[in-house]
């Protein structure tokens, strides 16, 4: 499954980069990328496994209190 | 106020304090240090209260290499050995730094999505005969919308009613506008310059050209480009080495050689140029500014790593038919020549109602007396021409096999069609009138085209399923050299790997087709463009780069947007590096100092975000 998330109050750059790196290592996560210009989240995932989304919603939240995830 | 406002704020008034501060310092020098402390510590925390905050809090979580911790320390470090006026600076650049960035940032993401500003809000949709405004997404399809003057369409679709010029630009980045009637296509995103259209919906809107296209350029950022891969690596490391390196800097000179102050406040300036920011922003900020550059000029490029190998494109490889040259047939000659009225006149009345492209290129060829040409019935025959019966004459307008049937004798001086174009035959009343040569034309960028990459010192090939005859000709107009012809869809891939086999190691191929039936092949090559691709589905799936427009020499422009963004990119990074290291060089022997290491954080972003933005320029040559 794919899907695109919009991410509010990202601002740097190198944060996104961090996101990047931290959503990546969720497990069930296939890929993870940031497109910090369009303040976009897009990762890749097994939607057969539970919490997936649950669990890159709170690694987010934990490496980047600032920053929401829309649409989670 | 927004967030980066108060920021900005905040942190002019601080420096409004700082200065006065700042030359009466310098001034009474010989003040004790106790007098100074108050005044600037306060500007300091003025400054940086957010900064020691968002510190504070991801200490607790762990995360040491933070900017925020970093700069937190370098400037308390700063005021910890007494220097007032620097700790102060670091943050006060910081700050202004920051702002500057978000701004950056947001214009240029502004710019960009203006140029993509496609998006319709929304539908004037006929139902049980009221007119209804909805949004784009609730209208299906085969329901009949309504545009007026001034408005964007919503939703691709066929017109049933009305006609108007419309403005293609923010597709096909075409400024003339495009004369739409009864019959024709219209795509959403065209904007409606004069009259009214009445349009029956043909698509989704999730299906339509708007939402492709809009897919496609959010989704840009997914294929990364080596650079940026190397700017993600290298940010990762880089913090950690540099402070690494700090506290060594700190701990070993000043256990063997003591004097453990002047060896902190080295170690502090490491800090301060221990962020990554002008690198990590700077190079994806000059590729979405590149995206949008070519987006604004028709050309959609769908990820920067596409950019990368379009900049380093040698090998050009052209399918002939659509793209080379138009793919619509055209009359080239008719014989014999004093015939040709007559010829095209009969010619007119036979195709006058075809579908047939080559019907149609035919009948408009004749620009003589449309009306009062008599009664005919005509009678099409499958594969072969048509018949057509008048009053007293009989009509054949076909190939050689039509007049074989009729019994027609053909003269022996007429020489038989070569494959090379396509001949129409005339007979009247059972007697051979003359012939119409129709051919394939070239389009006329594709002499600029192919002229300009040559120059350039790129390679070009044209593959075609076309016959030998007809590729020579087309070749030799354009000076194409190296060129395949009667290929089949899969021989074209053979034709295409070999190539790849020939090329040398670096070179880049790309390859240019209308992508209908080339899909295949265009997947293969390491660029594939599409051209005039924008209402078809396939095309825009498997190229890599499409060409809005149906214009060839998009694809010099294509490779100068993507030439122009490398040289931006690799610019930033040369200058972001050298300036950087030669920081951490002259502070680990005492040169500089602070001073210059807020210039290397802060004011190394800035230029770098400012050379970034220039990605976002139309370029100067139009299509």
């Amino acid at each position: 499954m794919k899907k695109v998330i919009k991410l509010e109050n990202l601002d740097c750059a190198n944060c996104g980069m961090l996101l990047e790196r931290t959503v990546a290592k969720v497990d069930g996560i296939m890929s993870a990328t940031v497109n910090f210009m369009a303040q976009k989240l897009i990762i890749e995932y097994d939607d057969s496994k539970d919490g997936v989304l649950e669990n890159v919603k709170n690694s987010a939240k934990r490496i980047l209190p600032d920053v929401t995830l829309l649409g989670l | 106020m927004s967030k980066n406002k108060k920021r900005l704020i905040r942190t002019l008034i601080c420096l409004g304090v700082y200065i006065p501060l700042f030359i009466l310092k310098i001034i009474f020098a010989d003040t004790a240090w106790q007098v100074w402390l108050a005044p600037f510590l306060l500007v300091y925390l003025g400054a940086s209260y957010d900064v020691l905050f968002k510190a504070g809090r991801n200490i607790l979580r762990g995360k040491i290499f933070d900017e925020n911790f970093l700069m937190a320390i370098a400037s308390i470090g700063a005021f910890v050995l007494g220097e007032f006026l620097e700790g102060c600076a670091v943050m006060l650049f910081y700050q202004i730094g920051e702002c500057f960035q978000s701004y950056a940032v947001g214009k240029s993401r502004e710019s960009v999505t203006k140029l993509m500003d496609i998006r319709p809000d929304v539908a004037r949709v006929v139902r049980d005969g009221n007119e209804e405004i909805v949004e784009p997404d609730e209208v299906s399809v085969g329901e009949i919308i309504v545009v007026r003057a001034g408005d964007k369409i919503p939703l691709d679709g066929i017109v049933v009613d009305g006609a108007c010029h419309l403005n293609t630009s923010a597709l096909t980045g075409e400024s003339k506008p495009l004369a739409v009637s009864i019959g024709d296509q219209v795509l959403s995103g065209t904007v409606c310059l004069d009259g009214k259209l009445t349009i029956s919906v043909e698509k989704e809107f999730y299906d339509g050209t708007v939402a492709k296209i809009l897919d496609m350029v959010e989704n840009a950022s997914v294929k990364k480009a080596k650079v940026e891969n190397f700017i993600s690596v290298f940010s990762k490391y880089y913090t950690p080495v540099v402070v690494i390196c700090a506290l060594t800097l700190f701990l070993i000179p000043s256990l063997f050689f003591g004097g453990w102050l002047v060896w902190a406040e080295r170690a502090l300036t490491f800090l301060v140029v221990s962020c990554p920011c002008a690198l990590v922003i700077s190079v994806p900020l000059g590729f979405f500014g590149g995206i949008g550059g070519a987006g604004s000029s028709g050309i959609l490029i769908k990820g920067a790593n596409y950019v990368e190998q379009l900049a380093k494109a040698n090998v050009f490889v052209f399918d002939k038919t659509g793209t080379l040259t138009k793919g619509e047939f055209s009359v080239v000659a008719v014989e014999p020549s004093d015939k040709r009225d007559e010829i095209l006149r009969y010619a007119y009345i036979c195709e006058r109602d075809s579908n047939h492209p080559i019907a149609k290129s035919v009948a408009n060829e004749y620009f003589g007396e449309k009306d009062n040409l008599g009664e005919y019935e005509i009678t099409e025959i499958a594969g072969k021409g048509v018949v057509a019966k008048g009053k007293d004459e009989i009509v054949l307008c076909g190939n050689l096999a039509l007049l074989k049937d009729y019994e027609v004798a053909i003269p022996s001086g007429e020489k038989l069609s070569d494959n090379s174009q396509t001949t129409v035959y005339m007979a009247i009343n059972g007697v051979f009138l003359g012939s119409i040569t129709l051919a394939d034309t070239v389009r006329e960028d594709a002499f600029k085209t192919i002229a300009e990459l040559k120059k350039q010192g790129s390679q070009i090939y044209m593959l075609t399923g076309d016959d030998c005859n007809s590729a020579k000709k087309v070749a030799q107009k354009l000076g194409v050299e190296n060129y395949k012809s009667g290929l089949l869809p899969q021989d074209k891939m053979t034709a295409l790997e070999e190539i790849i086999r020939n090329k040398k190691q670096g070179d880049v191929m790309c390859f240019v087709g209308d992508g209908i039936n080339d899909a295949p092949v265009i997947m293969r090559a390491d660029v594939g463009v599409s051209m005039g691709g924008i209402g078809s589905d396939s095309a825009i799936e498997a190229s890599d780069a499409v060409l809005m427009h149906d214009k060839i020499y998009g694809v010099v422009t294509a490779k100068k947007i993507a030439k122009k963004t490398m040289r931006i990119v690799t610019q930033n990074i040369i200058f972001a590096l050298l300036v950087k290291f030669s920081a951490l060089v002259l502070s680990a022997f005492g040169v500089g100092g602070m001073w210059y290491a807020v210039f290397a954080d802060v004011g190394v972003s800035v230029l770098a975000i400012l050379n970034s933005m220039r990605t976002l320029k139309k370029p100067k040559e139009e299509i």
